[in-house]
């Protein structure tokens, strides 16, 4: 099948390049590791908050820091591409018969095969650190990641093909990522937040990403996780189908 | 007798467009393509209709903005058209992209590969993306760099390749499935002279030892007089005019002429005389000198010096300046091409 082929392509090419820069892997491997040992000691403290969930602050947190990953570890991969429009390989490959959609989906794999593996080193310095969960709520978790990374990297994509400028790029990444962030709830929970507050937040889709990933990891499910997955499934639907359209307008 | 320094024009290698091809290779008619652009509608190609035929290396120029860029991207897929028809190396543009893309190459001005990437990965991976086997895309690959004197730089990085060498290996990419046409975009544009007379003998030979299809956009004149069989011009989104770099430049611009005379008496009738038959337009007298534009010079100046003896006028030195491209360029569009050009 073409678009399995174009796509196994494009995804060997993108991670050949990616190894080829192991001081970037090793950040993304490394940042995650930083938040779990110099933001995680405050927590055993802020744990017995009133309203902070009731539990293992690890289990609260870990989840958090596995979203907070797919939203950074794949906000920025919208800069490669813009380095391929740059060097004119973009358009090189769109000369080719390759499969549109297989440019855009082979680097998604490319990130979401990097991201992966940095959600699995996190859960298991989680697990070092004091960590107790089920396995199988790990892969779920995993998964979720998945539709996170895929979400953000679709999304930064179509907002490099669409602004086709480095600095407007990260200017707007910047506006859009801290308050994405800050009302999740990833850093401390947003039902210590006050009402108004709260209310905003709910119209974050990460939030309740967060929420379902708590709650599996907390009790091993509970009525937010099929919310918090449709959450991360419609995100990166959305954002799947923006990056489809920003490459089909390209040659429009 | 006069001495007359008329400058012949070097032979010609290329015969016009080969008769026994059926069909132009490239054939549009009425492209258009307009943008929106803050609510302005902007008609960057307003109705192109080209030829192109097997075998030859057709030079497209004009000016920035003119729709050169615009055009091109329209004829390699990369843009669909506004309107019009186009059928490019035997498949319709608009209906069948896919197959118009398997059968051309297309070469951008800053070339397309990654400088991380090593040359050899670079054409195994076009390859494979035509559909090519690891193997035959590598052998294909290998075979290029030996034809563009690339030997050796299959293992290096493409960032460690000099200008001249990455252009080729740029070239080698567009080639790699064998494409009966090769569009390239300003192929010399940054290169020393040496690696720009290197790269012109290279395109040559894709010519002539593999009957390709060579369609350029260039800014430097003498590149298209150099290389080129045939020149299209385009401005205003228009093709203004087209023909061999020697018909363009018999047709739309006049040879320069300075016929020194003996004294300034001479010269004003020489001026009169020329002007009055109607054999040249507007002369200009400088001292003993008459300098005048003329068409044909060469077929012409025999005539007109038996007419100027008859008259009287001691002609004392005869020089013809032939026109150059740009001269044509200049006659066409009111401006030189390089004044917009910031490379030149």
């Amino acid at each position: 099948m073409r678009l399995a082929r174009d796509t196994l392509l494009v995804f060997r090419r993108n991670l050949r390049l990616s190894l080829r820069q192991p001081v970037w892997l090793t950040i993304g491997l490394v940042q995650p590791l930083i938040y779990l040992c110099l933001f995680g000691p405050l927590l055993e403290s802020v744990a017995e908050a009133p309203g902070y969930p009731r539990g293992d602050p690890w289990q609260v947190f870990v989840p958090g820091l596995l979203v907070q990953l797919g939203l950074f570890g794949t906000m920025f991969v919208g800069f490669g591409l813009l380095r391929d429009v740059r060097d004119g390989v973009l358009e090189r490959l769109r000369v080719t018969p390759v499969s549109r959609a297989a440019l855009l989906l082979g680097r998604v794999m490319r990130d979401l095969m990097v991201l992966l593996v940095q959600g699995a080193a996190l859960l298991g310095a989680g697990v070092l650190w004091g960590l107790r969960t089920p396995l199988w709520t790990f892969a779920v978790g995993l998964g979720v990641l998945a539709l996170v990374g895929t979400a953000f990297s679709a999304g930064s994509y179509a907002l490099a093909l669409i602004v086709r400028n480095e600095d407007t790029v990260a200017s707007t990444l910047n506006l859009a990522g801290i308050p994405l962030l800050l009302l999740s709830g990833i850093l401390l929970p947003m039902s210590l937040a006050p009402d108004w507050l709260q209310a905003i937040a709910d119209a974050n889709p990460l939030r309740h990403v967060v929420d379902g990933a708590r709650e599996l990891f907390l009790h091993g499910g509970g009525p937010s996780v099929v919310p918090g997955v449709a959450a991360a499934a419609g995100m990166a639907f959305v954002f799947a189908a923006l990056a489809a359209w920003a490459l089909r307008r390209e040659s429009r | 007798m006069p001495s007359a320094a008329v400058r012949t024009e070097a032979p010609r290698a290329w015969q016009p467009a080969r008769p026994d091809a059926e069909a132009p290779i490239i054939a549009a008619t009425g492209l258009r393509r307009t943008f929106r652009l803050r609510g302005r509608v902007i008609e960057a190609v307003r109705g192109v209709d080209l030829e192109v035929w097997p075998g030859e290396i057709v030079g497209f120029l004009g000016p920035n903005g003119a729709g050169k860029t615009t055009t091109q991207r329209m004829l390699t897929t990369l843009l669909e058209p506004s309107a019009g028809e186009a059928t490019v190396a035997g498949h319709d543009l608009r209906r069948e992209p896919d197959k118009v893309r398997r059968r051309i190459g297309y070469v951008a001005q800053g070339g397309g590969t990654t400088g991380d990437c090593r040359a050899g990965e670079e054409l195994v991976d076009q390859g494979r993306l035509y559909g090519f086997s690891r193997a035959e895309s590598e052998r294909r690959g290998r075979a290029l760099l030996a034809e563009l004197q690339l030997e050796g730089a299959w293992d290096r990085p493409v960032r460690t390749l000099s200008g001249g060498q990455r252009r080729r290996l740029d070239i080698a990419v567009g080639l790699v499935h064998g494409p009966p046409l090769l569009f390239l975009d300003e192929p010399t544009t940054g290169l020393d002279p040496q690696s720009r007379a290197n790269l012109w003998d290279h395109i040559r030979r894709l010519r002539a030892e593999h009957g390709r299809t060579i369609f350029l956009t260039t800014h430097y004149l003498e590149e298209a007089d150099a290389l080129c069989d045939r020149i299209l011009i385009i401005d205003a989104g228009r093709i203004v005019a087209a023909g061999t770099p020697g018909e363009l430049k018999r047709r739309l611009a006049g040879d320069t002429v300075v016929l020194t005379t003996r004294d300034a008496g001479s010269a004003a009738l020489a001026a009169t005389l020329l002007h009055g038959r109607g054999m040249s337009r507007a002369p200009r007298i400088e001292g003993t000198a008459v300098i005048t534009s003329l068409v044909d010079a060469p077929g012409r100046l025999p005539a007109l010096l038996r007419a100027l003896d008859e008259a009287g006028v001691a002609v004392a030195g005869l020089e013809v300046r032939r026109p150059t491209l740009d001269d044509v360029f200049l006659n066409l569009t009111g401006r030189s091409l390089r004044d917009g050009d910031p490379t030149a």
